[in-house]
């Protein structure tokens, strides 16, 4: 097994260990919430943005189908992605692989180091990631890990969408330049 | 905070630890994966899918816990899957790992999340407009791979965990 950068754990232990981790989520949920709750981060945007906007707007949201129908408040999902925040700062913060960057070395190799630049690109593909994340129904987590476990047909379909065209839009985004 | 909340917030922490450790939030990793060089969040997904799908049908099949499956809605998973695709590309985080990426440093996710924020808004206006049209095609509802085929569930484990396996050999063969 090759050895990650900067000391991290192997990727498929680290993998292996969350696929556990999965298990023991689904069991604890089912047994002290009453109901199972699967991995997933996506569907906490639609609940963060509907609080934001409610704050602006409240009767908009209030009569808006999509907020009414995935009920805008903050959950046990809403909790794990705060925790995802938590625990990423933790982890960096005592193998010292914490590092502010404002650009990724392959961005920087292909578009240089503006900020600018990579703020606007990025904001777009989060916005068109996010409209297809939701109507998709889920993301790499709550498709890629959560959907593929439980066998979902539509997962297997979405994840390999969700790669297939990620790779043809990298090549051709970042130029597809051989190593 | 509800219990649903803690429990939440500790999965999440566990989680977040992972994702870190594993190497997996960085911009780099999953463009490097789209670019087919590094296939280090790859091989962290699917050793998550291959313990985790284990031990989920398991608990399944002894009634333990539910399964929650995703509705085959062709429209939307054909358009949504291939939108998905192309923006993460471009935005190089999902929606998972731009939270971690921010709590490892890497504050340029910000721009990701906003974009992300701004695209559910987005959706939530939109929605009943794509609920009349690509969502309204064909939907085959909660149906799981197994049924969709017609085969057992336990089959489709084998056969796809073998096929994991043998990926990860070919990874390490060609040092991806």
């Amino acid at each position: 097994m090759r050895r990650t950068d900067d000391n991290g754990w192997s990727p498929y232990l680290a993998g292996a260990l969350a696929g556990l981790l999965a298990i023991a989520s689904a069991y604890a949920a089912t047994q002290w919430l009453g109901k199972t709750s699967y991995l997933g981060a996506s569907t906490t945007f639609v609940r963060a943005a509907g609080l934001l906007e409610r704050t602006i707007d409240a009767e908009h949201v209030a009569s808006t189908e999509y907020f009414e129908k995935t009920k805008v408040r903050v959950d046990w999902q809403f909790m794990l992605v705060v925790g995802i925040f938590a625990g990423a700062l933790v982890s960096s913060a005592a193998d010292r692989s914490f590092k502010l960057e404002s650009v990724p070395p392959i961005w920087e190799e292909r578009f240089g180091t503006s900020i600018g630049k990579r703020a606007a690109w990025a904001f777009v593909g989060g916005v068109v990631a996010m409209v297809g994340a939701r109507m998709a129904g889920g993301c790499p987590s709550g498709h890629g890990l959560s959907g593929m476990m439980q066998l979902s047909a539509s997962s297997f379909v979405a994840l390999a969408l969700f790669f297939g065209v990620g790779v043809l839009t990298a090549h051709f985004f970042y130029g597809g330049r051989k190593s | 905070m509800s219990t649903g909340q803690w429990l939440g917030l500790l999965t999440g922490i566990l989680f977040g630890f992972l994702l870190q450790k594993g190497r997996v939030l960085r911009f780099d990793k999953q463009v490097g994966a789209m670019l087919l060089k590094d296939m280090t969040i790859l091989k962290f997904m699917l050793s998550a899918i291959l313990v985790g799908m284990a031990g989920i049908n398991l608990l399944s099949d002894m009634e333990i816990i539910k399964l929650s499956l995703k509705p085959m809605n062709v429209g939307a998973v054909l358009f949504g899957g291939a939108l998905f695709g192309a923006g993460w590309a471009v935005m190089g985080f999902c929606p998972g790992t731009s939270i971690g990426a921010l709590g490892e440093g890497r504050w340029h996710a910000v721009f990701a999340i906003l974009g992300m924020a701004a695209g559910t808004a987005l959706y939530a206006e939109i929605y009943p407009i794509f609920k009349a049209t690509v969502l309204a095609w064909k939907d085959f509802g909660k149906i799981g791979l197994p049924e969709a085929i017609g085969v057992s569930r336990w089959l489709i484990v084998l056969l796809f965990g073998g096929g994991i396996a043998a990926l990860f050999f070919w990874f390490e063969k060609k040092g991806l």
